[in-house]
């Protein structure tokens, strides 16, 4: 008897008009699994990663979260989950971080907490402070995000999804916009919540973190998933042509 | 050398004063109604329906093309003829100005709601929060800001557009100086008077804008 999976994607296509981005995929994320995607750009990675938080609505195909059947709509209806339940349990951090500029840090950490969970202000701070101890910020509560680097502020936009205590956390290429001297701050967080056993999907363009981090690795190329395995398998010795010449590029 | 004489147009200071509160009142309900107006229009404009994008517009349009005088006059001469009742000229007017300043007002609204990025929607979506709640606690909150300047900006010169309801004989502060001047023939003295007042009332109003958008510009 395998694990049952947590989210479930059944021949999942996404087109815009005429484009067809997304040609038909099929994955199962089991709890506790990371899962790395790397892939060309365009190649529809981030798409699909926005698509396991309904931040895109496919177009056609099948997704599943714990089993149960996920509709764009916000709200669940009989049997099936709402986009907005769906949100609740699958986190989601961006490229751009996206930080809240008018409320603190503190602030941007328990907004989600006290409207979508009603949570009582001394509860959602507690856990806040929680949080940004966990990702080392402490000290910067009463910070605006303007006055956070790069890498303080990504931090703290993990921490917001954390706020929300979600199984499955989706990272969407977090360290491409940093300068290069602070990523590491930012994948030392990812590295401690894949150790602590959550459930994640990055993107990513960190082949080596990729190989370290993951259970699986994941390369979607043209739409569809064009090779997956254990990182040693997919980083060392790519089958297809065109994984290995995506991969030479990263290690010239 | 002209020979001031204020003496005897202050002796109709109750008609100044009696305008001036009904310019005040006329401001502050078409500007409360404006907001209204000018809500419903831009989430109208932002809307997913065609139908109502359209509406709205049109109506924009319709306000924002055509001076605010042949609109009062229409509103009094012309539409009580096409619907057959009279209407109080209180109501003619006040529903013009709301209107005309809220098709402005929508246009400032909607532009403060586009100026934010959409990152933001995605960010409060992505905590589980509805289209609504992501508008109230995370797009509002930061599009007021950038609407406060151009909103202050077209309320002041909403206050000086009341001054056309004398058309038809609302008694707001130009009319009434219009009264005292043709009861004196001190027309130097009354509109002088007239035109203090405005600025006292709206010169405070300009020096906040001035001092908000600078201490916005501090805070970027």
């Amino acid at each position: 008897m395998t694990t049952p999976s947590i989210l479930s994607v059944r021949a999942l296509t996404k087109s815009y008009g005429e484009l067809e981005v997304l040609k038909g995929i099929d994955l199962d994320i089991t709890p506790g699994e990371v899962i790395a995607i790397i892939g060309p750009s365009g190649s529809g990675k981030s798409t699909f990663i926005r698509c396991l938080n309904m931040m895109e609505v496919p177009t056609s195909g099948s997704f599943k979260f714990r089993g149960s059947h996920v509709l764009p709509e916000f709200k669940d209806k009989a049997g099936t989950l709402g986009a907005g339940t769906l949100r609740r349990k699958v986190g989601m951090c961006f490229q751009h971080f996206n930080l809240f500029p008018h409320l603190t840090v503190l602030d941007n950490v328990t907004k989600g907490p006290r409207v979508v969970l009603k949570e009582s202000q001394v509860e959602a701070e507690a856990h806040a402070r929680a949080l940004l101890a966990k990702v080392g910020l402490a000290d910067k509560e009463n910070y605006y995000p303007s006055k956070l680097s790069g890498g303080q502020k990504q931090r703290v936009a993990i921490a917001r999804s954390l706020a929300m205590r979600p199984d499955v956390m989706l990272f969407d290429e977090v360290t491409s916009a940093l300068d290069p001297e602070l990523v590491s701050e930012v994948l030392q967080v990812v590295r401690d919540l894949a150790e602590g056993g959550m459930t994640m999907v990055l993107v990513t363009h960190e082949m080596a973190f990729a190989a370290d981090v993951a259970d699986r690795v994941i390369f979607i190329d043209n739409g569809v998933i064009a090779e997956q395995g254990p990182p040693q398998e997919v980083m060392h010795s790519p089958q297809s042509e065109r994984l290995q010449q995506f991969l030479q590029r990263f290690h010239a | 050398m002209y020979n001031w004489d204020f003496y005897t147009v202050f002796q109709s200071f109750d008609l100044f004063w009696h305008g001036l509160l009904t310019t005040f009142l006329y401001t502050i309900g078409s500007i409360g109604f404006g907001i209204v107006i000018g809500l419903v229009t831009a989430f109208a404009r932002l809307s997913k329906w065609r139908l109502l994008r359209g509406a709205a517009r049109t109506y924009q349009e319709v306000f924002r093309c055509t001076p605010l005088l042949v609109q009062i006059m229409w509103a009094y001469y012309a539409l009580p003829m096409l619907l057959g009742i009279s209407i109080p000229n209180w109501i003619a007017g006040l529903a013009t100005l709301s209107l005309y300043v809220g098709s402005f007002y929508g246009e400032i609204f909607r532009g403060g709601i586009n100026a934010i990025d959409k990152g933001q929607r995605e960010a409060a979506m992505a905590v589980g929060m509805s289209g609504g709640q992501a508008m109230r606690h995370i797009i509002m909150p930061q599009a007021v800001k950038k609407m406060l300047p151009a909103f202050i900006n077209q309320s002041v010169i909403q206050v000086k557009n009341t001054s056309l309801l004398y058309a038809i004989s609302i008694a707001e502060l130009t009319y009434m100086t219009y009264i005292v001047n043709s009861e004196t023939y001190r027309p130097l003295e009354s509109y002088s008077i007239a035109a203090i007042m405005y600025f006292a009332m709206l010169f405070p109003l300009t020096q906040f804008a001035d001092y908000f958008e600078r201490r916005m510009r501090r805070s970027d």
